[in-house]
């Protein structure tokens, strides 16, 4: 076994070590600055992102919605670390010539061609489901797939469980078994 | 900016830099999971479970940190995770990843994250009549393994690292 892959990349062991303390490192630093233990997690950032862009639109609604009151609608601890993760993707991937323009993922290419629109419409719609899941769910592979599991929340196994059972088997459906 | 946007932009990027690393960020790694053919996302996540459990553990051991569960909601957590599951295959990404891989190069990102930024709206829109059909169902609340078992977190920890070692001795002999 080694520490790094072909591409340069990291041992995903000892990558995924790293992001343990991390997270170990983040519950400390938000319960010693913060005041508040939180957690790593994702999603919610969506819901803040979409309050942000209806309130251009139409502020009086996003108030008057009883789920962007409940998650408060601003830019906040989690907000800046999805932000983040952009920039540390970008960091990483361009410091080690893994940085790749792609228009479509191969695996999709293969299966559904190489149609940009095809793909849109799989990834919009996808997103979409994936998304009111997971809102539904409280937690994505991050909320309860790393911090539930770091945390033994119950929920987190149930949530795990169900994201990738059922992930197995539309993923067969679509993609099929052999392509 | 504030304090706690400032700290969230430093855990993010590091956070990022780490995903990006590990090679998680990629459609081909996600879907290659859910194929059963490739399992670089397992490797990573349960290592990184693995260790922040033992240090989340002893800092609430140790009252430093409090523990922050999600509500064990029944109806929701299963057909929440059922809906969550299904999107992932389709879209290859999950929230945190889908920026990651926009930070790659992979600009097809921005389709998912579009989806999943109108999967919110509608989720905020359609929220008072889940809270009373699929929420309002049973919710056990925010509920922890050892409590609910009945035994020590550091009965469980160890059983879950061995089930994890013996899972990666398992992918590396299978090649996956």
């Amino acid at each position: 076994m080694s520490w790094k892959t072909g591409d340069g990349g990291w041992s995903p062991y000892l990558a995924g070590a790293l992001v343990g303390i991390l997270a170990i490192a983040s519950v400390y630093a938000t319960t010693r600055w913060l005041g508040k233990s939180s957690y790593l997690g994702a999603s919610t950032t969506f819901v803040r992102a979409a309050g942000l862009l209806e309130r251009t639109v139409s502020p009086d609604h996003v108030e008057a919605n009883a789920y962007f009151t409940k998650e408060k609608v601003r830019v906040d601890w989690q907000f800046m670390l999805v932000l983040g993760i952009f920039l540390g993707a970008l960091i990483g991937s361009a410091t080690d010539g893994s940085f790749k323009l792609e228009s479509v993922p191969p695996t999709w290419e293969k299966r559904f061609g190489p149609s940009v629109w095809k793909r849109a419409a799989g990834a919009i719609l996808g997103g979409m489901v994936a998304m009111v899941g997971a809102r539904m769910a409280d937690g994505c592979p991050s909320g309860h797939g790393l911090s539930g599991m770091m945390q033994l929340s119950v929920s987190a196994f149930v949530a795990l469980a169900m994201f990738f059972v059922v992930g197995v088997f539309i993923a067969a459906l679509v993609y099929g078994r052999r392509s | 900016m504030s304090t706690d946007q400032w700290l969230g932009l430093v855990t993010g990027v590091l956070f990022g830099f780490l995903l990006q690393k590990g090679r998680v960020l990629r459609f081909e790694k996600q879907v290659g999971a859910m194929l059963l053919k490739d399992m670089t996302i397992f490797k990573f996540m349960l290592s990184a479970i693995l260790v922040g459990m033992v240090g989340i553990v002893l800092l609430t051991d140790a009252g430093i940190v409090t523990l922050g569960h999600k509500s064990m909601n029944l109806g929701a957590v299963l057909l929440g995770g059922a809906l969550f599951g299904a999107g992932w295959a389709v879209m290859g990404f999950c929230p945190g990843t889908s920026v990651g891989a926009l930070g790659e190069g992979r600009w097809h990102a921005v389709f998912a994250i579009a989806g999943m930024v109108a999967g919110a709206a509608l989720y905020a829109e359609l929220y008072p009549f889940f809270k009373s059909t699929v929420i309002a169902w049973k919710d056990f609340g925010k509920i922890g393994l050892p409590e609910t078992l009945g035994v020590s977190p550091w009965v469980i920890i160890p059983l879950f690292g061995a089930g994890t070692i013996f899972l990666f001795l398992w992918f590396e002999k299978k090649g996956l």
